[in-house]
């Protein structure tokens, strides 16, 4: 049990000390959020107003581009693992008297805590946005990206710990990880689809974490909302009638998270 | 007193025997080789011996320890440096090695202590705070000895601890692994495939195609060759071949316009050439001790360079990277 605890806190260790003096990342992981947030933003607004009464399409898009820049963070964590197998690093690291499981927690632990910090980082464009925040909400964010981002990071070290190359490893990410996204509901609301893509969002864990954060956002002027069906419905997750609450929301992440972080470690463990 | 104990050791890839019931014991501090061209096993048995690998067969001890049950015991017993570069390039000299320092549970009293200490051992205590990647191949070699000296481990792992570097480098590193032996009471276990290194063992294993082939101190490796080379040039080579075989009873080979036979000692045999004299007439004549390689050669039929390596051999190589 020392063994996967220490193995857990140097890993993670490293891979804060990797970041922090890796300042490029900081900013190029908010890339490609910040461009979907501004010209999706700019082009829809105005066409689609309003999804619900007092959310326009920038403020529904918001939660969901937070949770995009978490999952692209927490990904790496699998990147980590393929780039220090192909330097070697991963070695040392193995041959240490560590546990695998440990090594892997380690991974996602940290990447998850630079995720998160990421995630947290873009609240600073919620008056921009038109969101206010409360000082609850921000508590609240917390438990849900570290659900969010230790969820992701086992999915990418899952799929890491099968591969040999960064390129490889790229390839496989992006093809796994744009329909994430936009099946996650971070462009448009996964409720009022036709029924095979509905059914595909709702086997994707991303739409269960942007529904949380969207919950937490818009929590208020959901409520306000009166819809003749009751609850959030034009832009909540509906699974056979029934309307996830953000706490819920946060369940069905974790258990995701858990099936793949375990199918993760294993993997990881066998291949080494 | 013995510190790694191997018995009918064997690993299989598949259909490849990689290695096949290796058994041998290492003294506590010696230096003890390993030496086979590549693609002979060398890799996969340290492998094996640092909990790597499973094997397929056998049974191994490293400093009391069993390398399949006790394998945290094994890991903390040992310091390991790879043939490829193992260091966190973006990271300094002090910050690879304090993540070993954690890896690997160095009291936080000593902890900073043995930094400086084992820095200061391999010269680069100037060089602390530089990422790694600023470093020459020489120096990332030194800090991964060093790094793997730093929890104070029984035995030492050397995988081809000079490949690639330069040859003054090279001498350097050896300097470096005789003082680290004095200092830190060391066993050294190393594989390599360059024979002037494997001079600098208490003991070798020549290994060969999974197998060890044979296990002694260098010298009696080089007396099995059945003793020192002599190259004589006459001026009739012929005529001196016949005089020789007469003579002296040795069987000349002539090579290259030069006769090249071995006596049991080299010493002893020009003075008496001297003193029996000799009819033909002699223009040069030279006598060495063997070297591993002639013991090699002698062994297994083949040179050890790498670009003599067979079919199979490539064969063998590539199957065991791809693992």
């Amino acid at each position: 049990m020392e063994e996967v605890y220490r193995g857990m806190w140097v890993v993670a260790y490293r891979e804060l000390l990797r970041f922090i003096q890796e300042r490029a990342r900081l900013f190029s992981s908010f890339g490609m959020p910040l461009i979907f947030l501004i010209i999706f933003g700019a082009g829809f607004n105005r066409i689609i107003g309003n999804l619900t009464p007092g959310v326009n399409y920038i403020q529904f898009m918001y939660p969901g581009i937070i949770a995009m820049t978490v999952l692209m963070n927490s990904v790496f964590s699998g990147l980590s693992v393929v780039w220090d197998r192909e330097f070697g690093f991963l070695r040392e690291v193995l041959v240490a008297p560590l546990s695998r499981g440990g090594i892997v927690l380690g991974k996602a632990a940290g990447n998850a805590a630079i995720a998160i910090v990421q995630g947290f980082i873009l609240l600073v464009l919620a008056p921009v946005v038109g969101v206010t925040l409360t000082a609850r909400m921000v508590a609240e964010m917390l438990p849900v990206l570290i659900v969010l981002s230790l969820s992701l990071s086992g999915l990418g070290i899952l799929v890491a710990s099968r591969m040999r190359s960064q390129q490889g490893f790229q390839l496989v990410i992006q093809i796994l990880i744009f329909p994430m996204i936009f099946l996650g509901g971070v462009f448009f609301p996964v409720n009022n689809v036709p029924t095979w893509l509905s059914v595909l969002s709702k086997i994707d864990p991303v739409t269960y974490g942007v529904d949380a954060i969207r919950q937490l956002f818009l929590g208020g002027s959901l409520a306000s909302m009166s819809s003749p069906v009751g609850g959030n419905t034009a832009i909540g997750v509906t699974i056979f009638g029934h309307t996830m609450t953000m706490w819920q929301d946060i369940v069905v992440v974790a258990i995701f998270g858990a099936v793949l972080m375990i199918a993760g470690m294993m993997s990881f463990s066998r291949q080494e | 007193m013995t510190i790694i104990e191997v018995q009918e050791l064997s690993k299989k890839f598949g259909q490849l025997v990689a290695v096949e019931k290796v058994t041998f014991q290492v003294d506590e501090g010696e230096i003890f080789g390993f030496l086979g061209p590549n693609g002979a096993g060398k890799t996969t048995t340290i492998n094996m011996l640092c909990t790597l690998l499973r094997p397929s067969g056998g049974r191994a001890k490293v400093n009391g320890y069993d390398i399949v049950r006790q394998r945290s015991q094994v890991r903390h017993s040992i310091g390991l440096v790879f043939q490829d570069p193992t260091l966190d390039e973006y990271l300094s000299a002090e910050q690879n090695l304090r993540f070993h320092a954690y890896a690997y549970n160095v009291p936080k009293q000593s902890r900073e202590k043995r930094i400086g200490e084992i820095l200061e051992l391999v010269e680069l205590s100037d060089r602390r705070r530089s990422k790694v990647h600023t470093f020459s191949g020489g120096m990332k070699r030194r800090l991964e000895i060093a790094r793997g000296l730093l929890h104070s481990p029984r035995v030492l792992f050397l995988d081809e601890p000079t490949l690639g570097l330069d040859p003054q480098t090279r001498r350097h590193i050896w300097d470096y692994i005789q003082a680290l032996r004095k200092q830190e009471k060391l066993t050294i276990f190393l594989t390599t495939h360059y024979m002037d290194e494997a001079e600098n063992c208490d003991r070798i294993a020549v290994i060969d195609r999974g197998r060890i082939v044979a296990l002694d101190t260098p010298n009696k490796l080089k007396d099995g060759v059945g003793g020192d080379m002599v190259t004589l040039k006459a001026e009739d080579n012929e005529t001196a071949s016949a005089e020789l075989k007469e003579k002296y009873h040795v069987t000349p080979i002539i090579q290259n316009g030069m006769i090249n036979f071995t006596v049991p000692h080299g010493e002893t045999f020009l003075p008496e050439l001297m003193m029996r004299g000799f009819n033909t007439r002699l223009l040069a004549i030279s006598v060495r001790r063997p070297t591993l390689d002639d013991v090699f050669l002698k062994l297994t039929g083949r040179a050890i360079r790498e670009q003599e390596a067979g079919n199979m051999d490539m064969i063998r190589q590539m199957m065991m990277r791809r693992r």
